[in-house]
Protein backbone atom coordinates (compact mmCIF):
# COMPACT_ATOMS: atom_id res chain seq x y z
CA UNK A 1 0.00 0.00 0.00
CA UNK A 2 1.51 3.46 -1.01
CA UNK A 3 1.84 6.34 0.92
CA UNK A 4 0.79 9.02 -2.35
CA UNK A 5 -2.65 9.86 -1.57
CA UNK A 6 -2.45 11.94 1.35
CA UNK A 7 0.47 14.78 1.72
CA UNK A 8 2.39 14.02 5.06
CA UNK A 9 3.70 16.95 6.53
CA UNK A 10 6.34 17.84 9.12
CA UNK A 11 5.16 21.39 10.90
CA UNK A 12 4.15 20.66 14.44
CA UNK A 13 6.64 18.42 15.57
CA UNK A 14 9.85 20.30 13.83
CA UNK A 15 12.16 21.73 16.63
CA UNK A 16 11.57 25.74 16.07
CA UNK A 17 13.91 28.50 16.99
CA UNK A 18 11.22 30.58 19.49
CA UNK A 19 13.86 33.18 20.22
CA UNK A 20 13.85 33.50 16.75
CA UNK A 21 9.75 33.85 16.89
CA UNK A 22 10.06 35.86 19.99
CA UNK A 23 12.49 38.32 18.44
CA UNK A 24 10.14 39.02 15.71
CA UNK A 25 7.35 39.57 17.35
CA UNK A 26 8.50 41.81 19.15
CA UNK A 27 9.16 44.25 15.82
CA UNK A 28 5.43 43.89 15.66
CA UNK A 29 2.83 45.68 16.30
CA UNK A 30 0.08 43.78 18.39
CA UNK A 31 -2.35 44.51 15.72
CA UNK A 32 0.08 43.41 13.29
CA UNK A 33 0.23 39.94 14.57
CA UNK A 34 -3.69 39.53 14.44
CA UNK A 35 -3.63 40.91 11.02
CA UNK A 36 -1.00 38.37 9.81
CA UNK A 37 -3.44 35.49 11.45
CA UNK A 38 -6.37 36.72 9.82
CA UNK A 39 -4.46 36.47 6.49
CA UNK A 40 -3.38 32.97 7.08
CA UNK A 41 -6.85 31.82 7.54
CA UNK A 42 -5.55 29.57 10.36
CA UNK A 43 -9.43 28.10 12.19
CA UNK A 44 -9.26 26.40 15.74
CA UNK A 45 -7.42 23.02 15.74
CA UNK A 46 -9.82 21.42 18.46
CA UNK A 47 -13.15 20.83 16.20
CA UNK A 48 -14.86 24.08 15.99
CA UNK A 49 -13.04 25.83 13.64
CA UNK A 50 -13.18 29.68 14.54
CA UNK A 51 -10.71 31.94 12.91
CA UNK A 52 -8.04 32.38 14.92
CA UNK A 53 -6.72 35.79 14.13
CA UNK A 54 -10.25 37.24 14.34
CA UNK A 55 -10.64 35.64 18.26
CA UNK A 56 -6.96 37.36 18.89
CA UNK A 57 -8.11 40.62 17.34
CA UNK A 58 -11.90 40.18 19.45
CA UNK A 59 -9.67 39.88 22.96
CA UNK A 60 -6.87 42.48 21.47
CA UNK A 61 -10.01 45.32 20.94
CA UNK A 62 -11.50 44.92 24.53
CA UNK A 63 -9.89 47.56 26.79
CA UNK A 64 -8.82 45.80 30.13
CA UNK A 65 -5.91 46.21 31.86
CA UNK A 66 -6.24 41.99 32.86
CA UNK A 67 -6.72 39.74 30.33
CA UNK A 68 -5.99 36.03 29.83
CA UNK A 69 -4.79 33.84 27.34
CA UNK A 70 -5.48 29.71 27.99
CA UNK A 71 -4.25 26.50 26.60
CA UNK A 72 -6.90 24.27 25.77
CA UNK A 73 -4.91 20.63 26.78
CA UNK A 74 -8.15 18.97 28.33
CA UNK A 75 -8.22 16.52 25.15
CA UNK A 76 -10.84 14.36 26.04
CA UNK A 77 -12.71 13.92 22.99
CA UNK A 78 -12.79 9.91 22.23
CA UNK A 79 -10.02 9.40 19.64
CA UNK A 80 -7.75 12.09 20.10
CA UNK A 81 -4.47 12.07 21.58
CA UNK A 82 -2.32 14.26 19.25
CA UNK A 83 -1.92 17.19 21.39
CA UNK A 84 -0.20 14.81 24.24
CA UNK A 85 2.10 14.06 21.45
CA UNK A 86 2.29 17.84 20.74
CA UNK A 87 2.71 18.56 24.73
CA UNK A 88 5.24 15.83 25.01
CA UNK A 89 7.59 16.30 21.97
CA UNK A 90 7.34 20.34 21.53
CA UNK A 91 6.29 21.96 24.50
CA UNK A 92 8.48 25.53 24.19
CA UNK A 93 6.65 25.69 20.82
CA UNK A 94 3.83 25.62 22.75
CA UNK A 95 4.73 28.22 25.47
CA UNK A 96 5.99 30.33 22.43
CA UNK A 97 2.04 30.35 21.08
CA UNK A 98 0.87 31.66 23.77
CA UNK A 99 3.59 34.41 24.40
CA UNK A 100 2.32 35.49 20.90
CA UNK A 101 -1.27 35.93 21.73
CA UNK A 102 -0.01 37.51 25.01
CA UNK A 103 1.80 40.29 22.76
CA UNK A 104 -0.95 40.16 20.65
CA UNK A 105 -4.23 40.85 23.20
CA UNK A 106 -1.99 42.29 26.16
CA UNK A 107 -1.93 39.57 28.70
CA UNK A 108 0.01 39.00 31.22
CA UNK A 109 -0.95 35.67 32.81
CA UNK A 110 -1.67 32.42 30.69
CA UNK A 111 -3.08 29.08 31.74
CA UNK A 112 -2.78 25.98 30.37
CA UNK A 113 -5.39 23.38 31.05
CA UNK A 114 -4.11 20.01 31.05
CA UNK A 115 -5.91 16.98 31.36
CA UNK A 116 -5.64 14.70 34.52
CA UNK A 117 -5.38 11.91 32.17
CA UNK A 118 -2.16 13.72 31.73
CA UNK A 119 -0.65 14.36 34.61
CA UNK A 120 2.32 12.88 33.86
CA UNK A 121 3.53 15.38 32.00
CA UNK A 122 3.79 17.83 34.62
CA UNK A 123 7.26 17.31 36.08
CA UNK A 124 8.56 17.54 32.39
CA UNK A 125 6.55 20.87 31.39
CA UNK A 126 7.21 22.37 34.92
CA UNK A 127 11.02 21.85 34.18
CA UNK A 128 10.54 23.54 30.10
CA UNK A 129 8.45 26.12 32.10
CA UNK A 130 11.55 27.69 34.15
CA UNK A 131 13.40 27.91 30.69
CA UNK A 132 10.47 29.64 29.19
CA UNK A 133 9.83 31.91 32.30
CA UNK A 134 13.83 32.92 31.74
CA UNK A 135 13.14 33.89 28.32
CA UNK A 136 10.25 35.69 28.99
CA UNK A 137 12.97 37.66 31.30
CA UNK A 138 14.92 37.95 29.09
CA UNK A 139 12.69 39.63 26.07
CA UNK A 140 11.64 41.55 29.22
CA UNK A 141 8.25 40.40 28.49
CA UNK A 142 5.81 40.36 31.41
CA UNK A 143 3.70 37.27 31.04
CA UNK A 144 3.92 33.84 33.16
CA UNK A 145 2.33 30.65 32.49
CA UNK A 146 0.60 28.55 35.18
CA UNK A 147 -0.33 25.01 34.90
CA UNK A 148 -3.87 23.60 36.31
CA UNK A 149 -4.86 20.38 36.21
CA UNK A 150 -8.07 18.77 35.12
CA UNK A 151 -10.03 15.76 37.07
CA UNK A 152 -11.39 13.19 34.78
CA UNK A 153 -14.19 15.50 33.40
CA UNK A 154 -14.82 15.55 29.04
CA UNK A 155 -17.18 18.39 29.33
CA UNK A 156 -14.39 20.62 30.95
CA UNK A 157 -12.58 21.00 26.98
CA UNK A 158 -15.88 22.77 26.31
CA UNK A 159 -14.21 26.82 26.90
CA UNK A 160 -17.04 28.19 29.25
CA UNK A 161 -16.84 25.56 31.26
CA UNK A 162 -12.63 25.06 31.43
CA UNK A 163 -13.41 29.10 33.30
CA UNK A 164 -15.44 27.47 35.76
CA UNK A 165 -13.04 25.15 36.65
CA UNK A 166 -9.82 27.11 36.87
CA UNK A 167 -12.30 29.45 38.87
CA UNK A 168 -12.48 25.87 41.10
CA UNK A 169 -16.08 25.02 40.62
CA UNK A 170 -17.88 22.31 38.82
CA UNK A 171 -17.28 22.42 35.25
CA UNK A 172 -20.55 23.68 34.24
CA UNK A 173 -20.39 25.41 30.29
CA UNK A 174 -21.82 29.21 30.89
CA UNK A 175 -24.41 30.97 28.92
CA UNK A 176 -23.16 32.27 25.33
CA UNK A 177 -23.19 35.54 24.61
CA UNK A 178 -20.95 36.83 26.14
CA UNK A 179 -18.10 35.20 24.24
CA UNK A 180 -14.60 34.70 26.27
CA UNK A 181 -12.98 37.36 23.91
CA UNK A 182 -15.14 39.67 26.12
CA UNK A 183 -15.71 37.87 29.54
CA UNK A 184 -13.69 34.38 30.02
CA UNK A 185 -11.95 33.59 33.19
CA UNK A 186 -12.56 35.76 35.93
CA UNK A 187 -14.98 37.42 34.10
CA UNK A 188 -11.91 39.28 31.90
CA UNK A 189 -11.41 38.86 28.24
CA UNK A 190 -10.29 35.51 27.34
CA UNK A 191 -8.40 33.93 24.67
CA UNK A 192 -8.79 30.05 24.31
CA UNK A 193 -6.96 28.05 21.87
CA UNK A 194 -6.27 24.70 21.34
CA UNK A 195 -2.67 22.87 21.79
CA UNK A 196 -2.18 22.45 18.30
CA UNK A 197 -3.56 25.75 17.16
CA UNK A 198 -0.64 27.76 19.46
CA UNK A 199 1.62 25.89 17.80
CA UNK A 200 0.53 26.69 14.50
CA UNK A 201 0.50 30.28 15.16
CA UNK A 202 3.90 30.00 15.87
CA UNK A 203 4.95 28.76 12.45
CA UNK A 204 2.45 31.37 11.09
CA UNK A 205 4.91 34.15 12.77
CA UNK A 206 8.20 32.31 11.97
CA UNK A 207 7.48 31.98 8.18
CA UNK A 208 4.28 34.47 7.53
CA UNK A 209 0.83 33.39 6.42
CA UNK A 210 1.41 33.11 2.69
CA UNK A 211 3.55 29.52 3.28
CA UNK A 212 0.90 28.23 5.38
CA UNK A 213 -1.62 28.85 3.02
CA UNK A 214 0.10 27.16 0.41
CA UNK A 215 -1.15 23.97 1.81
CA UNK A 216 -5.13 23.05 2.13
CA UNK A 217 -8.02 24.06 0.29
CA UNK A 218 -9.61 27.68 0.45
CA UNK A 219 -12.03 26.70 3.36
CA UNK A 220 -9.48 24.37 5.36
CA UNK A 221 -5.94 25.91 5.40
CA UNK A 222 -2.67 24.61 5.57
CA UNK A 223 -2.35 21.47 7.83
CA UNK A 224 -3.54 19.29 10.63
CA UNK A 225 -2.19 16.86 12.71
CA UNK A 226 -4.66 13.47 13.13
CA UNK A 227 -4.91 10.82 15.73
CA UNK A 228 -5.68 8.07 13.86
CA UNK A 229 -6.94 4.66 15.89
CA UNK A 230 -9.49 1.61 15.12
CA UNK A 231 -8.82 -0.89 12.26
CA UNK A 232 -5.68 0.56 10.88
CA UNK A 233 -2.52 -0.77 10.30
CA UNK A 234 -1.10 2.48 10.76
CA UNK A 235 -2.48 3.74 14.57
CA UNK A 236 -0.78 6.70 15.69
CA UNK A 237 -0.22 10.35 14.98
CA UNK A 238 0.21 12.15 11.61
CA UNK A 239 0.32 15.64 10.30
CA UNK A 240 -1.56 15.89 6.88
CA UNK A 241 -2.68 18.36 4.60
CA UNK A 242 -6.06 19.78 4.58
CA UNK A 243 -8.84 18.84 1.90
CA UNK A 244 -8.36 15.34 1.49
CA UNK A 245 -11.72 13.09 0.76
CA UNK A 246 -12.36 10.23 3.55
CA UNK A 247 -11.42 7.99 0.32
CA UNK A 248 -7.90 8.91 0.30
CA UNK A 249 -7.38 8.89 3.55
CA UNK A 250 -8.80 4.88 4.13
CA UNK A 251 -6.87 4.05 1.09
CA UNK A 252 -3.99 5.34 3.40
CA UNK A 253 -4.63 4.27 6.41
CA UNK A 254 -7.41 1.69 6.23
CA UNK A 255 -6.91 -2.29 6.35
CA UNK A 256 -8.33 -3.23 3.04
CA UNK A 257 -12.07 -3.72 4.43
CA UNK A 258 -13.36 -0.44 6.03
CA UNK A 259 -16.45 0.14 5.74
CA UNK A 260 -16.94 3.34 8.07
CA UNK A 261 -14.38 6.03 9.45
CA UNK A 262 -16.10 8.18 12.20
CA UNK A 263 -14.81 11.35 11.86
CA UNK A 264 -14.40 14.07 15.09
CA UNK A 265 -14.78 11.16 17.60
CA UNK A 266 -18.17 10.73 19.19
CA UNK A 267 -19.22 14.22 18.61
CA UNK A 268 -18.42 14.09 15.43
CA UNK A 269 -19.94 12.25 11.91
CA UNK A 270 -19.98 8.21 10.95
CA UNK A 271 -18.50 8.30 7.45
CA UNK A 272 -20.18 5.02 5.84
CA UNK A 273 -17.78 3.32 2.58
CA UNK A 274 -20.63 4.52 -0.08
CA UNK A 275 -19.66 8.15 1.48
CA UNK A 276 -16.33 7.89 1.14
CA UNK A 277 -15.47 9.83 -2.39
CA UNK A 278 -17.77 12.64 -1.49
CA UNK A 279 -16.85 13.39 2.18
CA UNK A 280 -13.60 16.24 2.33
CA UNK A 281 -12.51 15.93 5.55
CA UNK A 282 -12.14 19.64 6.82
CA UNK A 283 -14.35 22.96 7.34
CA UNK A 284 -16.07 22.01 3.84
CA UNK A 285 -16.97 18.46 4.67
CA UNK A 286 -16.89 17.30 8.09
CA UNK A 287 -14.54 19.06 10.45
CA UNK A 288 -12.55 17.20 12.77
CA UNK A 289 -10.71 18.00 15.97
CA UNK A 290 -8.33 15.26 14.34
CA UNK A 291 -9.78 12.26 15.97
CA UNK A 292 -10.12 9.26 12.91
CA UNK A 293 -11.51 6.26 13.94
CA UNK A 294 -11.60 3.33 11.14
CA UNK A 295 -13.85 0.48 11.62
CA UNK A 296 -14.02 -2.69 9.40
CA UNK A 297 -17.03 -5.19 8.16
CA UNK A 298 -16.34 -7.26 11.87
CA UNK A 299 -17.51 -4.34 13.78
CA UNK A 300 -20.82 -4.09 14.99
CA UNK A 301 -21.98 -0.27 14.56
CA UNK A 302 -24.54 -0.95 17.30
CA UNK A 303 -21.69 -1.51 19.51
CA UNK A 304 -20.30 1.91 18.59
CA UNK A 305 -22.72 3.53 18.83
CA UNK A 306 -23.83 2.04 22.32
CA UNK A 307 -20.32 2.84 23.75
CA UNK A 308 -20.88 6.69 22.61
CA UNK A 309 -23.87 6.95 24.38
CA UNK A 310 -22.88 5.29 27.38
CA UNK A 311 -19.84 7.73 26.96
CA UNK A 312 -22.20 11.16 27.38
CA UNK A 313 -24.82 10.27 29.20
CA UNK A 314 -21.65 10.12 31.80
CA UNK A 315 -19.90 13.25 30.32
CA UNK A 316 -23.00 14.81 30.55
CA UNK A 317 -22.58 17.42 32.81
CA UNK A 318 -26.23 17.27 33.78
CA UNK A 319 -27.28 21.23 33.69
CA UNK A 320 -29.50 21.66 31.34
CA UNK A 321 -32.72 19.30 30.72
CA UNK A 322 -32.70 18.13 26.72
CA UNK A 323 -28.66 16.38 26.61
CA UNK A 324 -29.15 15.35 30.44
CA UNK A 325 -32.55 13.37 29.89
CA UNK A 326 -31.63 13.41 26.37
CA UNK A 327 -28.90 11.22 26.06
CA UNK A 328 -30.23 8.93 28.87
CA UNK A 329 -33.32 8.69 26.32
CA UNK A 330 -31.44 7.67 23.70
CA UNK A 331 -29.44 5.07 25.20
CA UNK A 332 -32.45 3.35 26.52
CA UNK A 333 -34.04 3.82 23.23
CA UNK A 334 -31.63 1.96 21.56
CA UNK A 335 -31.10 -1.01 23.77
CA UNK A 336 -35.09 -1.05 23.38
CA UNK A 337 -34.80 -0.83 19.75
CA UNK A 338 -32.15 -3.86 20.10
CA UNK A 339 -33.79 -5.96 22.82
CA UNK A 340 -37.07 -5.54 20.24
CA UNK A 341 -39.04 -3.64 23.13
CA UNK A 342 -39.96 -1.08 20.43
CA UNK A 343 -40.06 -1.74 16.65
CA UNK A 344 -37.94 -0.07 14.04
CA UNK A 345 -40.00 3.41 13.69
CA UNK A 346 -38.91 4.51 17.14
CA UNK A 347 -35.38 5.18 16.00
CA UNK A 348 -37.28 8.17 14.25
CA UNK A 349 -38.13 9.19 17.53
CA UNK A 350 -34.97 8.67 18.91
CA UNK A 351 -33.41 10.78 15.70
CA UNK A 352 -35.89 14.19 16.68
CA UNK A 353 -35.22 13.68 20.12
CA UNK A 354 -31.11 14.27 19.04
CA UNK A 355 -32.55 16.70 16.58
CA UNK A 356 -34.08 18.38 19.66
CA UNK A 357 -30.98 18.19 21.68
CA UNK A 358 -29.03 20.23 19.18
CA UNK A 359 -31.42 22.76 19.20
CA UNK A 360 -31.75 23.00 22.55
CA UNK A 361 -28.83 21.99 24.56
CA UNK A 362 -27.06 24.70 26.27
CA UNK A 363 -23.55 23.38 25.07
CA UNK A 364 -21.57 21.91 22.30
CA UNK A 365 -22.11 18.50 24.48
CA UNK A 366 -25.55 18.13 23.85
CA UNK A 367 -25.68 20.21 20.51
CA UNK A 368 -23.39 17.34 19.00
CA UNK A 369 -24.62 14.23 20.37
CA UNK A 370 -27.07 14.12 17.51
CA UNK A 371 -23.93 14.19 15.15
CA UNK A 372 -22.78 10.64 15.68
CA UNK A 373 -26.42 8.97 16.53
CA UNK A 374 -28.07 10.49 13.46
CA UNK A 375 -24.94 9.80 11.01
CA UNK A 376 -24.87 6.05 12.37
CA UNK A 377 -28.42 5.29 13.00
CA UNK A 378 -28.98 6.80 9.21
CA UNK A 379 -26.20 4.42 7.31
CA UNK A 380 -26.32 1.61 9.42
CA UNK A 381 -30.22 0.71 10.50
CA UNK A 382 -29.92 -2.80 10.01
CA UNK A 383 -27.00 -2.88 12.32
CA UNK A 384 -28.58 -0.70 15.14
CA UNK A 385 -32.49 -2.95 14.68
CA UNK A 386 -31.07 -6.62 14.46
CA UNK B 1 -6.18 12.65 67.70
CA UNK B 2 -6.82 11.93 63.77
CA UNK B 3 -9.15 14.88 63.01
CA UNK B 4 -5.81 16.64 64.49
CA UNK B 5 -3.88 15.14 61.87
CA UNK B 6 -6.30 15.74 58.68
CA UNK B 7 -7.39 19.60 59.56
CA UNK B 8 -2.83 19.87 59.85
CA UNK B 9 -2.74 18.36 56.31
CA UNK B 10 -5.38 20.56 54.88
CA UNK B 11 -4.23 23.85 56.65
CA UNK B 12 -0.59 23.12 54.96
CA UNK B 13 -2.32 22.33 51.53
CA UNK B 14 -4.41 25.56 51.88
CA UNK B 15 -1.22 27.68 53.04
CA UNK B 16 0.63 26.09 49.61
CA UNK B 17 -2.35 26.71 47.14
CA UNK B 18 -4.14 29.57 48.90
CA UNK B 19 -7.56 30.59 50.58
CA UNK B 20 -9.60 31.75 47.37
CA UNK B 21 -12.55 29.63 45.54
CA UNK B 22 -9.79 28.90 42.45
CA UNK B 23 -7.74 27.15 45.19
CA UNK B 24 -10.02 24.38 45.95
CA UNK B 25 -9.53 22.15 43.17
CA UNK B 26 -5.88 22.27 43.97
CA UNK B 27 -6.74 21.31 47.37
CA UNK B 28 -9.11 18.84 46.85
CA UNK B 29 -6.70 17.10 44.18
CA UNK B 30 -3.58 16.87 46.83
CA UNK B 31 -5.80 15.54 49.20
CA UNK B 32 -6.85 12.55 46.74
CA UNK B 33 -3.10 12.08 46.34
CA UNK B 34 -2.56 11.53 50.10
CA UNK B 35 -5.69 9.80 51.12
CA UNK B 36 -6.71 8.40 48.29
CA UNK B 37 -10.23 9.57 48.42
CA UNK B 38 -12.21 13.04 50.00
CA UNK B 39 -14.00 12.27 52.96
CA UNK B 40 -16.68 13.95 54.22
CA UNK B 41 -14.25 15.01 57.54
CA UNK B 42 -11.68 16.56 55.01
CA UNK B 43 -14.40 18.07 52.99
CA UNK B 44 -15.96 20.26 56.21
CA UNK B 45 -12.33 20.85 57.25
CA UNK B 46 -11.79 22.30 53.36
CA UNK B 47 -14.93 24.22 53.68
CA UNK B 48 -13.67 26.18 57.08
CA UNK B 49 -10.12 26.42 55.86
CA UNK B 50 -11.43 28.20 52.44
CA UNK B 51 -14.99 30.19 54.46
CA UNK B 52 -17.57 28.45 51.67
CA UNK B 53 -20.26 26.03 52.13
CA UNK B 54 -19.01 22.49 52.97
CA UNK B 55 -21.98 21.92 49.97
CA UNK B 56 -20.06 24.07 47.66
CA UNK B 57 -16.99 21.83 48.24
CA UNK B 58 -19.12 17.95 48.08
CA UNK B 59 -20.99 19.70 44.91
CA UNK B 60 -17.59 20.56 43.27
CA UNK B 61 -15.66 17.34 44.24
CA UNK B 62 -19.10 15.08 43.20
CA UNK B 63 -18.66 16.66 39.74
CA UNK B 64 -15.35 15.51 38.91
CA UNK B 65 -14.57 11.71 38.52
CA UNK B 66 -10.70 11.62 39.91
CA UNK B 67 -11.80 13.24 42.85
CA UNK B 68 -13.63 10.40 44.50
CA UNK B 69 -15.59 10.72 47.65
CA UNK B 70 -15.72 7.25 47.97
CA UNK B 71 -12.75 4.99 50.09
CA UNK B 72 -10.21 3.78 47.31
CA UNK B 73 -7.00 2.05 47.23
CA UNK B 74 -3.31 3.09 47.13
CA UNK B 75 -3.45 1.93 44.03
CA UNK B 76 -6.63 3.32 41.77
CA UNK B 77 -6.45 1.37 38.07
CA UNK B 78 -8.89 3.46 35.98
CA UNK B 79 -9.05 1.19 32.52
CA UNK B 80 -10.62 2.80 29.39
CA UNK B 81 -14.01 1.56 28.61
CA UNK B 82 -14.17 3.49 24.84
CA UNK B 83 -14.49 2.24 21.58
CA UNK B 84 -10.96 1.73 20.27
CA UNK B 85 -9.91 -0.07 23.69
CA UNK B 86 -13.05 -2.02 24.02
CA UNK B 87 -12.40 -3.13 20.49
CA UNK B 88 -9.09 -4.30 21.15
CA UNK B 89 -9.91 -6.32 23.86
CA UNK B 90 -10.76 -4.33 26.65
CA UNK B 91 -12.51 -7.08 28.10
CA UNK B 92 -9.91 -9.65 28.55
CA UNK B 93 -7.63 -7.09 30.00
CA UNK B 94 -10.70 -6.32 32.71
CA UNK B 95 -11.56 -10.08 33.42
CA UNK B 96 -7.63 -11.12 33.79
CA UNK B 97 -7.49 -8.24 36.74
CA UNK B 98 -10.21 -9.46 38.47
CA UNK B 99 -8.80 -12.70 38.48
CA UNK B 100 -5.53 -11.59 40.13
CA UNK B 101 -6.70 -9.01 42.15
CA UNK B 102 -10.02 -11.58 42.86
CA UNK B 103 -12.11 -8.14 42.88
CA UNK B 104 -15.18 -6.85 40.82
CA UNK B 105 -15.07 -3.86 38.65
CA UNK B 106 -16.03 -0.89 41.48
CA UNK B 107 -14.30 -2.83 44.33
CA UNK B 108 -11.52 -1.98 46.51
CA UNK B 109 -9.10 -5.12 47.78
CA UNK B 110 -9.98 -5.91 51.48
CA UNK B 111 -6.02 -4.51 52.37
CA UNK B 112 -7.24 -1.37 50.31
CA UNK B 113 -4.15 -1.63 48.65
CA UNK B 114 -5.92 -1.49 45.24
CA UNK B 115 -9.47 -0.26 43.52
CA UNK B 116 -10.33 -1.28 40.18
CA UNK B 117 -12.43 1.37 37.87
CA UNK B 118 -13.35 2.27 34.65
CA UNK B 119 -12.82 5.30 32.32
CA UNK B 120 -13.89 7.22 29.64
CA UNK B 121 -10.93 7.50 26.89
CA UNK B 122 -8.16 8.32 28.76
CA UNK B 123 -6.18 9.38 25.10
CA UNK B 124 -4.43 6.29 24.25
CA UNK B 125 -6.09 4.93 21.48
CA UNK B 126 -3.66 4.11 19.27
CA UNK B 127 -2.13 2.06 21.99
CA UNK B 128 -5.51 0.14 22.79
CA UNK B 129 -6.04 -1.35 25.41
CA UNK B 130 -4.85 1.37 28.14
CA UNK B 131 -5.40 1.78 31.57
CA UNK B 132 -3.97 4.01 34.22
CA UNK B 133 -2.41 3.42 37.50
CA UNK B 134 -2.68 6.40 39.55
CA UNK B 135 -0.96 8.96 37.36
CA UNK B 136 0.85 6.44 35.03
CA UNK B 137 -0.25 4.91 31.95
CA UNK B 138 0.25 1.30 30.70
CA UNK B 139 -0.21 0.90 26.84
CA UNK B 140 -0.85 -2.25 24.30
CA UNK B 141 -2.47 -4.36 27.35
CA UNK B 142 -2.11 -8.20 26.69
CA UNK B 143 -3.23 -10.56 29.31
CA UNK B 144 0.34 -11.51 30.15
CA UNK B 145 1.39 -8.34 30.35
CA UNK B 146 -1.43 -6.76 32.65
CA UNK B 147 -0.29 -9.58 34.94
CA UNK B 148 3.61 -8.61 34.74
CA UNK B 149 2.64 -5.23 35.45
CA UNK B 150 0.21 -6.06 38.90
CA UNK B 151 2.71 -8.75 40.28
CA UNK B 152 5.07 -5.45 40.51
CA UNK B 153 2.65 -4.11 42.05
CA UNK B 154 1.24 -6.70 44.36
CA UNK B 155 5.22 -6.36 45.37
CA UNK B 156 5.30 -2.86 46.13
Amino acid sequence: MSDTHVKRVDHIFKKANCREVLEKIMDMKPDDICQELLESDLKGRGGAGFPTGLKWRFAANEEDPVKYIICNADEGEPGTFKDREILDQVPEKVFCGMAVASRAIGAKMGYIYLRGEYKFLIPMLNEELLKFHKTMDEFNLNFRIQIRLGSGAYICGEESALFESIEGKRGEPRNKPPYPTKSGLFGKPTVINNVETLVYTVMIMRYGAAHFKELGTKDSRGSKVFSVSGDTPKAGIFELELGMSVDEFVQDFGDGDTKAVQVGGASGFCVPRKKFEETIIGFEGVPTGGSMKLFNSTRSMYNLLHNYLDFFTEESCGQCTPCRVGCQQLLKGVEAVKRGDKNSKYLEELVKLAKTMKRASKCGLGQSVGNAFGSIVENFKEEIIY
Amino acid sequence: MDTIIENELVRELANQHGRTRESLIPILQDLVVHKRFLSKQDMVDVARELNISAADVYGTATFYTFLDTELRGKYVIRICKTISCAMKGKNEILSTIEEILKLNLGETTPDRKFSLLEANCIGWCHKAPAMLINDTPYTELTPEKVTEILREYIKK
